[in-house]
């Protein structure tokens, strides 16, 4: 079953969560063939029924300890701008869009995300372009994100510091 | 009495001026110390909180056993940190001996906090960071960014200025800044000996830097 996952991390974005629930965005969603949709809410005021929808089948909770087997089961993860977000979503390999939060601005966090959308990594709107976006996307376009080395770390260390 | 004043004034001024000669070679000659060559290079970890603990943890997966024992440092406010150390530990090869310990400290800087208050709670901090640095005397801090690492690498750097042992500051700027440096890092980058990057907008900007491309 073709599957969305929104994750807002550890912050609230209900704008985001409302957003993603309307029947616009549900039916866009629909008609580019994904069936099932689900949620993390996080800090939100808005936690949505299970019945709320009725284009596709929706799961909504708070939080989890892990939601690393969410990510792995997505066909499409929309995220918040938050890097632990962008990193784990791009980590798994995931095609990522990342909606961002205007009413926050001069967040640094947002540096990183802007970084990795003009690298081709993922793709960048706000909640009111949201629908937009998902209709013209081609995730096929995004670019494979290859994962950072910290084994070049070591090996500068080991010789800087004279380590056999 | 006026004679005395004035040599208060020029042992005064003739400690400030050693601080200050010593703080300079201390700093430029950090690069010449190489701890490894001589055994077991003891690391003093900062892991700070949420997203800094996992992103330490992942630049310290493929150091060797040869970087022990391994002392952590975490904020006190914080839960998580402790059971990710504890995992990524438990993950690699045992040896005999106890290798790795966890001490927690107060935060210099919680989230939001103002800075009147910031400068308060980090002198609280260095009350902390001065004797366990000195008792632990590590041969290398690693850091990558929560405020709790600036007082630690102070005390740091004061055992190399008073000659007691060189500690080498290294730190890596997360891989969130990518046009400008975090606070702790415009501090650091003035007293680190390897001083990491990870965006070449980064390294363009600050020349002393180091760039190995994303490290975690």
């Amino acid at each position: 079953m073709k599957t969305v996952f929104v994750t807002v991390g550890t912050t609230s974005f209900d704008e985001l969560i409302e957003r993603v629930t309307s029947a616009e965005v549900t039916q866009e969603l629909k008609s580019r063939g994904y069936e099932r949709l689900v949620l993390q809410v996080g800090r939100g005021a808005l936690l949505p029924a299970a019945d709320s929808c009725s284009h596709l089948r929706l799961e909504a909770f708070r939080f989890k300890d892990s939601i690393a087997e969410d990510m792995r089961r997505a066909d499409l993860v929309i995220s918040h701008a938050g890097a632990g977000s962008c990193l784990e979503a791009l980590g798994a390999g995931r095609p990522l869009l990342v909606v961002v939060n205007d009413r926050l601005m001069n967040n640094h966090q947002l540096e990183l995300a802007a970084q990795l959308h003009a690298d081709g990594h993922l793709l960048y709107c706000t909640c009111s372009t949201l629908t937009g976006t998902l209709r013209d996307m081609d995730l096929s376009a995004l670019q494979p994100f290859q994962p950072g080395q910290p084994k070049n770390f070591a090996n500068f260390l080991d010789k800087a510091l004279g380590v056999k | 009495m006026f004679m005395f004043a004035a040599e208060a004034a020029f042992v005064f001024l003739f400690i400030c001026l050693f601080f200050i000669f010593r703080f300079y070679i201390v700093v430029k000659t950090g690069r010449n110390h190489r701890p490894g060559t001589k055994g077991p290079v003891s690391v003093l970890v900062v892991a700070g909180s949420g997203g800094h603990t996992s992103e330490i943890l992942r630049l310290m997966e493929h150091l060797s056993a040869a970087y022990a024992p391994r002392h952590y440092v975490i904020a006190d406010t914080d839960r998580m940190s402790e059971e990710k150390i504890s995992t990524f530990e438990s993950s690699k090869p045992q040896s005999a001996s106890e290798t790795h310990f966890i001490f927690r400290i107060p935060r210099s800087r919680e989230v939001h906090q103002s800075w009147s208050s910031t400068v308060i709670s980090t002198l609280n901090a260095l009350r902390f960071s001065l004797p366990l640095v000195f008792r632990l005397q590590p041969d290398v801090v690693l850091c990558n960014g929560p405020g709790t690492c600036v007082p630690l690498c102070v005390a740091g750097l004061l055992l190399g200025i008073l000659g007691i042992k060189k500690v080498l500051i290294v730190y890596v700027e997360s891989i969130c800044r990518v046009q400008t440096l975090s606070l702790t890092g415009k501090i650091l980058y003035l007293i680190s000996d390897y001083f990491f990057v990870q965006w070449p907008s980064l390294r363009d900007r600050y020349p002393k830097s180091i760039f190995l491309g994303r490290i975690v």
